[in-house]
């Protein structure tokens, strides 16, 4: 048997390659074969781990990518030299924005050819340089097991991103002795730095002479799994709370205390009480210019504490008064620990009385679906129980602000790359990680073409993905910002030609149902939910929905857009 | 406003490319980097002079630390580090005036590297403001082609003290 010979001496770099993943516990790995990583695939032909074979690299970057934010696990993808690592390059630049443990493994041409434009060689190890968290081109072979040892502990640790090991043919053909793995010991690398009690102490002093306190929630909240801190913190102190798309969840949306999505396409009182308060706690977010168009008009009258693991991100865009820079949970903690419960009635009533005057916008049916009734519908019948995935688009921005998302982990989308195609590999992706929860899709009409070979994915597996599409009949967000700031000058943003998403499903074998009454809407995901296996479901929509309120880009916390 | 950066890197290939490339996505502007091997080989010391605005320029030393092979980032000053920059510098001059360019030379402790009937080139060592001078010296003549190390420096054992009791 092949395990035998893989236990003794003298395995190749590409057994030896597997059985470092296996002892990391890697369970599950996605890609896509190719002339260069044979010899890889013909050492995980016998793994222990499952290998998920895509229809394209670039879904199996996202399905990865998906498993990753799912689980909080490293997402592993394998791809093949030349085409197969550059079409991972979207996939590794969305996770790398939103700092997605992963793991690409490449194949590469011979070392000898590397140099020569060899048939298929592509220089990745270039061209992920600036994608990446960091990336290794394998020169010597007796390197290749603490190089990977390496890797799985940068994915993960500090604050997480991609990682690519690009390995050519002759390394993973190369018999080696048994490695002895050492500690991975990167000096200079510090992916915990020690909390400093000063900041701690000022975080505290600030939030005790705040009369208005807002806490600003971003990816680090969800990765660092700080939500039960953070519950506490706000719940006790009455912070209101917004949430970017990276935290959507990690503090239950249906709290009073909840102010949603802040930014472009926040609701106006998310925004207004930014603009209002005086304190802005920046929780493991980036004041990534969609949330902040115009620094300067975010929070003008507000001291800024800044919370990171990352010490770069702080002071990056906004100036910031207090940064403590720590991994969030235990910066929390030790918040918990020292600060005296305030309560604030008089801020807590500005804040609702913001949410009565200036609600979210809610259109209603006529005889044509609303696109938001079906995000609403979506949600009821979810009830903050599914993974809820999406595409990028409007659909995405409507999902953001409808969805009522309760826990962590429960709300994938590609937040600072906006990279349209990601929902359906990630779906499938975050159904092999959480095969306990229902995972439910919304993707766009554009979208879902964009990587819709992976349907053969979802089939193959019988992955009980509940995949929406809202057919708006065209590129959506384009062509609002066309309607807005390009005088309804729609260039190639209505299609000429649509397919019929039905009669692709059942190329696929899966079963598929369009809806175009509203009056069918809430029916029609009541029973998708209900069926088992993999649905799908399309929805004929208005086409000309807007989503509001909109902050035009560069726009401060209260320079609405005036239809 | 100018910033001196020493950077201390693991030797491993790549590391260059690293820091170039970090430095080209961020669009920083660099007015010199150079690096070279240290006196442990596994270790290679880059000197960076980077422009920019105060917050631009604070910007630079966080993100040159996150870099995964960076070890230790200094911002230096000029007053608490040695510094030194090598350039030469080949003037087109006849043998009738070479004579003015060597006591130029004398003044500044440069170096004929080269000569011949036409040319001169001269290694200038020193501190980047002496290069500076040497190359305005040169100016009334004909500079055919220059090359310059930039900036590498160290920073000074007593400086090092000062710094630490501040
Ligand atoms: C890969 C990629 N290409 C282009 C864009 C620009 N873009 C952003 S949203 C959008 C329209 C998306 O249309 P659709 O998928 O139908 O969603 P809708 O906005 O209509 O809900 C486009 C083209 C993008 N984000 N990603
Ligand atoms: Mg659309």
């Amino acid at each position: 048997m092949s395990n035998n010979t893989k236990q003794g001496p003298g395995r190749t770099g590409a057994q030896i390659l597997v059985s470092v993943l296996e002892q990391a516990g890697v369970d599950l790995v996605f890609g896509y074969p190719g002339g260069q990583a044979i010899p890889l695939y013909d050492a995980i032909y016998d793994a222990k781990f499952k290998h998920i074979l895509t229809r394209h690299e670039q879904g199996a970057a996202h399905a990865a990518d998906g498993y990753a934010r799912a689980t909080g696990k490293v997402g592993v993808v394998v791809a093949t030299s030349g085409p197969g690592a550059t079409n991972l390059v979207t996939g590794l630049a969305t996770a790398n924005m939103d700092s997605v443990p992963l793991l690409a493994v490449t194949g590469q041409v011979p070392t000898a050819n590397i140099g020569n434009d060899t048939f298929q060689e592509a220089d990745i190890y270039g061209i992920s340089m600036p994608i990446t968290k960091y990336n290794y081109l394998v020169t010597r072979a007796e390197k290749l097991p603490q190089i990977l040892a390496e890797a799985l502990y940068l994915a993960q640790t500090g604050r997480p991103g991609p990682i690519l090991v690009d390995v050519p043919k002759d390394i993973q053909v190369a018999v080696l002795a048994p490695p002895e793995l050492a500690p991975v010991s990167i000096p200079g690398y510090n992916p915990e730095p020690a909390i400093q009690s000063s900041q701690v102490e000022a975080l505290v002093e600030a939030l005790r002479q705040s009369r208005r306190p807002l806490a600003y929630l971003g990816g680090g909240v969800t990765v660092s799994g700080a939500e039960k801190e953070l519950f506490r913190l706000l719940t006790e102190n009455d912070i209101p709370a917004v949430s970017t798309l990276m935290a959507k969840g990690v503090f239950p949306d249906d709290h009073p205390l909840a102010l949603g999505l802040p930014g472009m396409h926040g609701a106006k009182y998310s925004n207004l009480a930014i603009y209002e308060s005086d304190l802005i706690l920046c929780l493991g977010a980036r004041f990534d210019d969609r949330v902040a168009g115009n620094v300067r008009r975010f929070a003008p009258r507000a001291r800024m504490v800044h919370v990171d693991i990352d010490a770069a991100e702080i002071g990056k865009r906004v100036e910031t008064h207090i940064p403590v820079v720590g991994d969030l949970k235990n910066v929390l903690i030790r918040v918990l620990d020292l600060v005296n419960p305030v309560r604030r009635p008089d801020w807590l009533h500005q804040v609702a009385e913001l949410k009565r005057k200036h609600p979210l916008p809610i259109p209603q049916d006529d005889e044509i679906i609303k696109p938001q009734s079906v995000i609403r519908a979506i949600s009821e019948v979810t009830d903050g129980e599914a993974i809820i995935v999406t595409d990028v688009g409007q659909h995405q921005m409507w999902a953001a602000q409808l969805i009522v998302s309760k826990k962590p982990r429960r709300f994938l989308s590609s937040g600072g790359l906006g990279t349209m195609g990601f929902g359906l590999p990630a779906a499938v992706g975050a159904q092999f990680g959480r095969p306990d929860l229902p995972v439910l899709l919304i993707a766009g009409d554009g979208g879902f073409q964009m990587n819709i070979q992976e349907l053969a994915t979802v089939r193959e597996h019988n992955l009980p993905i509940k995949m929406v599409v809202v057919n708006n009949g065209c590129l959506g967000m384009v062509r609002q910002w066309q309607q807005f700031f390009f005088q309804r000058r729609y260039s190639s943003t209505i299609w000429n030609y649509m397919p019929d998403f039905v009669k692709i499903c059942a190329g696929y074998d899966l079963p598929a149902r369009r809806v175009t009454e509203p009056r069918e809407v809430r029916g029609a995901i009541e029973a998708m939910m209900a069926a088992p296996g993999p649905q799908f479901l399309e929805f004929k929509v208005a086409p000309e929905e807007n989503v509001l309120p909109m902050i035009p880009a560069g726009g401060g916390q209260t320079e609405f857009y005036d239809v | 406003m100018k910033k001196m950066i020493s950077l201390l890197v693991r030797n491993r290939p790549g590391v260059l490319s690293h820091v170039a490339s970090l430095v080209t996505r961020r669009g920083y502007n660099v007015e010199s980097i150079a690096a070279g091997p240290t006196e442990n080989e596994t270790r290679t010391r880059i000197t960076l002079v980077v422009s920019g605005d105060e917050r631009e320029l604070e910007q630079v030393t966080k993100q040159l630390r996150k870099l995964i092979d960076c070890i230790e980032v200094r911002d230096l000053k000029y007053s608490q580090a040695v510094t030194g920059e090598v350039a030469l510098v080949t003037v087109a001059v006849d043998p009738e005036k070479r004579g003015e360019i060597m006591s130029l030379a004398n003044t500044f402790g440069a170096k004929i590297a080269d000569l011949d009937e036409k040319s001169l080139t001269l290694q200038v060592v020193g501190s980047s403001h002496m290069v500076d001078m040497v190359i305005t010296g040169l100016a009334p003549y004909r500079i055919k082609s220059m090359a310059r190390t930039g900036l590498v420096a160290l920073p000074m054992d007593s400086g090092e003290k000062k710094e630490m009791l501040s």
